[in-house]
């Protein structure tokens, strides 16, 4: 465990060195505060909850993209060689490289806070509904980078890894929303494995354990498999 | 100091390392001898815990590379063939970022990455950007790396390759620098390289170990045979039947170009044959162009060795 602090040193300052973080910051904040204005045009309501629920989309397309070169890259680069082979195990590369990239997510998302502070300018908004919207999309950013970092560990091309991301996250936002309104235990399931019953419900300012434990599970699953990926080489 | 035994690495269709065993003794240089795709870097990736064996097993510094996989990884230094860096980290940022990964103590840092740039010479680029060094630094970058944490072992799969004449020479010191205080298994497949650096050889081809000594022996076992070369005008077919008949003649081999055929003529030890080729040549109505009696280098004992079966033998 020792060293997941260096691997997630280094993956942030990569991120920062490489064009990577600026770009993906500056399209979140253009379309996070074109729904944002727009939202509040036209329902006039000091919330963040519709503008939130636009974002979604914008983040299952951007959190494949922060993950994309995570593997991806040192597969194709021939990096993974000289990190494999140094004295740490799978699991700490994994959780490190997750660690970095969840915290870029969280950056990005962080500018969004401007919104309350104009929120509560221009009228009085519901603080506890807003900080339940936070932690859910902290806990959906988690989700989301691990299925990132899934796909980026199966290939050597980055962009592969990010089509192949969002089009998964993609279709994980879309059954839960598709199945909207139909009964029965087929369309439950698949509200159930989406992702947007959950995260609706925190934006709504509830912060349901099955929906925290939802998140934390799934996440912690997908990690498991990536370790499990990562040393697949040894028995390939 | 690293036992191989019945070491087999399978791939879906064929094997790239079978059953290869052999050993490294402490402040040895060993070099890796081989064809392209002959298992040298597969051998390696399995030393260094990379990728396991599929049979066979093989100790690192006193632990199996299978069961104490990160014990063997902190006693090893590894340069990869291509020496893959992050380009765009620092020189020192890269080596000290490799050192706590290789948990080297805070407080030894310092002087050991000091002392690796030091002792790889690569002090006037430590703080360049690798995305921005040559061929070159980068290697010694790499090398900078393998022993940033003071490791029992080096392995480097072929360190001097893609190097221009003077940085090969440059690395080859280094290497010889590292051996007083390392042990070293290194792969090439240039031979001069293993004749300067290293105190035994071990020849592989197509997965397993051919040849396995030091180079000096392995030249002077082909010492014993005479080797010479000639280029003939001449048929060809007719010329090699009868040098093949003079006496003390083990083994010719030749290729025909059209009207001229070269000819390696190997004799028995102690005997000179270059004046009966001369009398069986001009017999069979020949002219000879060039007769040489070739020095044995370990090219040859390589070239023989390697591409053996494929060659017209007598």
């Amino acid at each position: 465990m020792r060293c997941t602090g260096t691997i997630f040193q280094r993956e942030i300052s990569a991120y920062f060195l490489s064009p990577v973080a600026y770009v993906v910051i500056a399209v979140f904040m253009i379309f996070s505060g074109y729904f944002f204005s727009v939202m509040l045009g036209i329902t006039q309501e000091t919330t963040l909850r519709y503008s939130l629920a636009y974002t979604q989309f914008i983040l299952s397309i951007l959190a494949p993209v922060i993950t994309m070169r995570l593997f991806a890259e040192e597969n194709k680069t021939g990096t993974i060689e000289p990190l494999m082979t140094a004295p740490v195990t799978d699991f700490v590369v994994v959780f490190g490289k997750f660690l970095a990239a969840w915290a870029l997510y969280n950056i990005m998302i962080a500018p969004t806070a401007f919104y309350i502070i104009f929120l509560a300018w221009v009228g009085n908004p519901d603080y506890g509904a807003i900080i339940a919207s936070y932690i859910g999309l902290v806990l959906m950013g988690g989700l989301f980078i691990s299925i990132g970092l899934l796909v980026s560990a199966v290939t050597k091309n980055q962009i592969v890894a990010a089509v192949i991301g969002i089009v998964a996250l993609l279709i994980l936002l879309v059954i839960g929303l598709a199945s909207a309104g139909n009964e029965g235990w087929f369309y439950s399931s698949l509200r159930y494995i989406g992702t947007y019953d959950h995260w609706e419900t925190f934006t709504k300012g509830i912060v349901d354990t099955r929906d925290v434990i939802y998140y934390v599970s799934f996440t912690a699953l997908l990690l498991f498999v990536v370790v499990r990926i990562v040393e697949s080489r040894r028995w390939r | 100091m690293i036992k191989v035994e019945h070491l087999a690495k399978r791939y879906a269709e064929a094997y790239a390392v079978n059953d290869i065993s052999f050993e490294v003794k402490e402040g040895e240089i060993l070099g890796l001898l081989g064809p392209n795709g002959a298992g040298k870097t597969t051998t390696m990736r399995i030393l260094t815990c990379y990728m396991p064996a599929t049979s066979g097993t093989a100790t690192v510094a006193g632990f199996d590379v299978f069961k104490n996989s990160v014990d063997v990884r902190k006693n090893i230094g590894y340069l990869p063939e291509n020496v893959p860096l992050y380009p765009e980290m620092r020189v020192k940022e890269y080596l000290l970022f490799r050192a706590k990964l290789k948990r080297v103590p805070y407080r030894e840092r310092k002087s050991k990455i000091a002392d690796a740039v030091d002792r790889c010479r690569i002090v006037d680029v430590q703080n360049q950007i690798i995305g921005t060094l040559s061929k070159g630094y980068r290697q010694r970058v790499g090398l900078a790396d393998a022993l940033v944490h003071d490791p029992k072992i080096l392995i480097l799969d072929e360190p001097t390759i893609g190097l221009d004449p003077n940085q090969i020479r440059q690395v080859r010191q280094l290497i010889k620098e590292l051996g007083e205080k390392h042990t070293i298994l290194l792969s090439t497949h240039i031979l001069p390289e293993v004749e300067m650096l290293c105190g035994r050889v071990i020849i592989i081809n197509k997965g397993k170990i051919v040849a396995m000594d030091t180079p000096a022996n392995l030249e002077s076992q082909l010492k014993a045979d005479n080797h010479i070369s000639l280029e003939v005008r001449g048929n060809g077919e007719k010329i090699k039947n009868a040098l093949s008949c003079i006496k003390g003649v083990r083994r010719v081999t030749w290729r025909d170009k059209g009207e001229i055929a070269n000819f390696a003529v190997e004799s028995e030890k102690g005997t000179d044959v270059r004046e009966e080729i001369f009398s069986s040549v001009v017999k069979n109505n020949g002219i000879i162009r060039e007769m040489t009696l070739a020095p044995v280098t370990l090219e040859e004992v390589f070239h023989q060795i390697t591409t053996q079966e494929q060659e017209v033998t007598a």
